[in-house]
């Protein structure tokens, strides 16, 4: 349960360009009706990279 | 709700910014403020100095001491303001047309003088606001709004214009690289001088689409390919460094630093 709380995004903020979900190691996000969406939350190890590279601060890992 | 990061230094309220989808600047700003917030700097002792063009619109989605200048002078304001306060860590965020073309006699200056001034170059080959007209750093043979057969210039490489010139601490890190831009600004507002920080960063809706280079996703893996490290490039061959670019910090050196200068004349009267 800690992961799943941990990963947020801002709907309202993304802008659906796929930067996260291509440099994801481990392809937990999608793109859905063009905003990202999260796949498979179990497989993400919080490595941070998505929120690195989202130029629209749309998707982050919060506190537990 | 947005990120801890994002709701104590950006202003949330001016938030979804006006980048178009898929641009490098969001990735370079939070670079900067992340590396500020790594430092433990206080807010009110940073001010962002930026000049005109979409890089440049980054100050005004962030809460520090900020000011959106004009056209090219970012780096004549930074050293008014550096001069009037030399307590504060001055910040200039500017674009490649913005620092090197119409801005390109500040720079040297700025860099001779050796201010403690940190300059963060969002360098993404191209006039993103006016619409993608060829900048100095558009690589020669690629094309623009004002180039449509391919820029017959030669591009400058900024890093060794900024070097060349006099600036202390000088680096180059691409949007992929991140982490690398965030360590870099770090060391560069610690460096008492002027740094130079080059950052590559993507601009999918002009640069790319004038150079057929795909979306964003496909001109960060692009960086992600071509990006090297110096030990790395001087391996390579001639022909395996064609359409490289150096990545890392690429000069630190050791000067007096302006304000101090001008301020031990002044105490010798
Ligand atoms: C004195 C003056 N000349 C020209 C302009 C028009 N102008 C605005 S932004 C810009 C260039 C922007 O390019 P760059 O600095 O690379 O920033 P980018 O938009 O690509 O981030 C120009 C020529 C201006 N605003 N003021
Ligand atoms: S934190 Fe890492 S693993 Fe988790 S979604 Fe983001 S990029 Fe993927
Ligand atoms: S990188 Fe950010 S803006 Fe782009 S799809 Fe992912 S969450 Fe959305
Ligand atoms: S025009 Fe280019 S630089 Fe300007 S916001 Fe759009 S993608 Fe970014």
């Amino acid at each position: 349960m800690g992961t799943l709380q941990t990963l947020y995004v801002v709907e309202e903020w993304c802008k659906g360009c796929g930067i996260c979900v291509t440099f994801c190691p481990k392809k937990v996000l999608e793109i859905k009706d063009d905003k990202v969406a999260i796949k498979d939350l179990k497989a993400c190890i919080q490595c941070g990279q998505c929120e690195l590279r989202c130029p629209d601060y749309a998707i982050y890992l919060g506190g537990q | 709700m947005p990120s801890q990061l994002v709701d104590k230094y950006y202003r949330t309220e001016s938030l979804p910014h006006i980048w178009c989808p898929g641009c490098g600047n969001g990735i370079v700003t939070r670079a900067i403020v992340k590396a500020i917030d790594n430092l433990g700097l206080n807010q009110d002792d940073v001010c962002i100095v930026s000049g005109i063009g979409c890089s440049s619109r980054a100050s005004g989605y962030l809460d520090f001491n900020t000011i959106h200048t004009t056209h090219g002078r970012a780096l004549a304001f930074a050293t008014g303001i550096k001069f009037a306060n030399p307590k504060l860590h001055v910040i200039v965020i500017t674009g490649d047309g913005d620092c090197v073309a119409i801005g390109g006699n500040h720079l040297i200056h700025t860099a001779r003088r050796n201010i403690d001034i940190t300059t963060i170059v969002f360098n993404n080959n191209i006039y993103g606001m006016t619409g993608g007209q060829y900048s100095p750093t558009t690589p020669t043979g690629d094309r623009g709004t004002t180039a449509p057969y391919g820029n017959i210039d030669a591009n400058f490489d900024l890093c060794n214009l900024a070097k060349a010139a006099g600036a202390t601490y000088v680096s180059r890190a691409t949007v992929f690289g991140a982490n690398m831009i965030i360590k870099q600004v770090e060391n560069g507002i610690k460096n008492k001088g002027f740094s130079f920080i080059e950052t590559i960063t993507i601009c999918p809706t002009y640069y790319g689409r004038k150079n057929k280079k795909g979306d964003s996703v496909d001109m960060i893996t692009d960086l992600k390919e071509i990006a090297v490290n110096k030990v790395s490039y001087e391996k390579l061959s001639e022909e395996q460094r064609k359409g490289k670019i150096i990545v890392g910090e690429l000069y630190k050196g050791k000067r007096p630093e302006y304000v101090e200068e001008y301020n031990r004349m002044v105490e010798s009267f």
